[in-house]
């Protein structure tokens, strides 16, 4: 196959640091396919190449084999068609929030004017509940707030895909929860593909359409899980017996890849 | 109190707090001017010699600003290398410490015989010499501290590294820049008066403070001294201003 029908895949995908004590393997033949607006959320134990994956996917690094492909091309540098957002939101102090969130614009080349685009910064902020702080600074804002503008500049340029590096890993419970109602409430208002790397795997259960379970280092798909939730989601249906039972499959996912059980079906063990 | 009000009037009061009780401890222990002297011994140096005063200043304060003016060049660009490359860092590291660690009173003598005749010149170089350092490494660091995904926002964009050094690089370098010049300006200042001291020629308040010594006029070299100080006051606060002007977004407000 030279081409890819998927809106994001990586095929084989290995890769090793070059460390002092010599290569340390990451990835090991990882395979992943994400259809186009669908949302992939990735889970693992610590240190099992989880961001090495958005570093590939987002092309700022090339894998040593396998391919990368985004919108049916391989990737081989940075794609302006690419939204990033990280655990840190790395706002620019220096500039408002408007500013900011304007950033990508004044790299990437879009039919957007700089009115429009204005004018979309003015709707996300609104959408993620930023209303009135677009002329604030972002040491004015709190952490949820910063983390909500750090998503509007991922996505003003409007990219097909969107990778998000454990966005929502340092806020405290109850807003991490809204940020995810967040996350669908954007997701309706325009499609787009989404990889999601995180730790928490109601995160996952919540947002995404497919769960990716990395197996220990040197990682590949140890387990992929379809998440059908009905409807529109609510943070209700988390605690529904579908969910849950999707949430013990993954933790005992987890627990195998992290080598403290050997993997025997979820069913077997009931 | 009105804010505005207490900058102006706390450090007035505390200046003429400390005069007030200089001039006490001058008049109780009833110290002659050769010793001590007082600072209403030097009020009469200010008004006869007033014309004198203007000139040396200005001689000593534009060689210092040229000299820094330098060192920001200089030192940025050295910062800048030795903060994209970890090769020329761990190479240039050791040369720039032991540089500085060269006490500039000795160079001054060698300058002066280097380029014999070219008063201002090794003025500026001295001022210059002496104030790069702290540029160069707080530029150096801030670069080499950039966290990575600061550059990652942008570099997933697509780019360029000239782009990520104008964008983000530079504005986020700037508050460390700003610290190393507070520190860089007083340090010129001491250069151009190292120069004007060591290596006598007939310029600047260093003259001044020369001529005083060399005809006993003690007060006269407290009243330049005094000068100096204001000249630093001066000098450093213009660099606090600009600091508002161009990094003031990392100056938190106090509530």
């Amino acid at each position: 196959m030279t081409t890819s029908s998927h809106m994001i895949e990586l095929r084989d995908v290995t890769h090793a640091y070059r460390t002092k004590a010599g290569p340390l393997p990451v990835l090991d033949r990882l395979s992943i396919q994400i259809p186009e607006n669908s949302f992939c959320a990735v889970v693992g134990p610590s240190g099992c190449g989880k961001s090495t994956l958005t570093r590939l996917v987002s092309g700022l690094m090339r894998p040593d084999q396998g391919e990368v492909w985004l919108h049916s091309k391989l990737v081989t540098s940075p794609r302006p068609t690419v939204g990033m957002a990280f655990q840190n939101p790395v706002l620019l102090e220096w500039r408002s929030i408007l500013e900011n969130v304007l950033l990508p614009m004044e790299i990437v080349k879009s039919p957007m004017s700089k009115a429009e685009a204005t004018e979309r910064a003015h709707q996300l902020l609104d959408l993620v509940g930023l209303t009135g702080f677009a002329d604030k600074r972002p040491s004015e804002l709190s952490g949820g707030m910063r983390q909500r503008a750090s998503l509007c500049r991922s996505i003003i340029h409007k990219p097909d895909v969107l990778i998000l590096d454990e966005p929502f890993g340092a806020l405290d419970a109850f807003t991490r929860e809204d940020l995810w109602c967040t996350m669908h409430d954007l997701r309706e208002a325009e499609p787009f593909t989404c990889l999601l790397i995180t730790h928490d795997l109601r995160e996952s259960v919540f947002l995404a359409d497919q769960v990716v379970v990395m197996s220990g280092r040197p990682a590949h798909a140890q387990h992929v899980m379809n998440v059908d939730l009905s409807g529109k989601r609510t943070l209700e249906d988390l605690y529904s017996k579908n969910a849950v039972d999707m949430l013990a499959i993954l933790r005992h996912q987890i627990q195998v890849a992290q080598g403290r059980t050997v993997d025997t079906p979820a069913e077997a063990r009931a | 109190m009105n804010d505005t009000l207490r900058k102006i009037l706390a450090p007035t009061l505390f200046i003429a707090g400390i005069l007030a009780f200089w001039e006490w401890a001058v008049w109780y222990n009833n110290l002659p001017d050769y010793r001590m002297a007082s600072p209403s011994d030097l009020i009469p140096r200010y008004i006869r010699f007033w014309d004198l005063f203007l000139i040396k200043s200005w001689e000593t304060l534009w060689r210092t600003v040229a000299g820094l003016g330098l060192a920001v060049v200089f030192g940025t660009l050295v910062g800048m290398i030795m903060g994209f490359s970890r090769f020329a860092r761990e190479g240039l590291y050791p040369i720039l410490v032991g540089f500085n660690a060269i006490p500039k009173a000795t160079v001054v003598p060698i300058v002066a015989l280097m380029f014999v005749g070219q008063h201002d010149f090794n003025t500026i170089l001295i001022a210059f010499m002496i104030s790069f350092f702290p540029i160069a490494v707080s530029v150096s660091i801030g670069l080499s501290t950039l966290e990575p995904e600061y550059r990652d926002i942008l570099r997933s964009l697509g780019a360029s590294n000239v782009t990520i050094f104008w964008k983000i690089a530079l504005p986020k370098t700037l508050p460390e820049f700003f610290g190393a010049l507070k520190v860089a300006v007083t340090l010129a200042f001491i250069g151009t008066n190292l120069m004007e001291i060591v290596s006598p020629h007939g310029r600047g308040l260093g003259d001044l403070f020369d001529s005083g010594r060399i005809s006993a006029d003690y007060p006269l070299m407290f009243a330049v001294l005094f000068a100096l100080a204001a000249l630093g006051i001066v000098l450093f606060y213009f660099v606090v201003f600009l600091e508002r002007i161009f990094a003031g977004w990392a100056e938190r407000s106090p509530n």
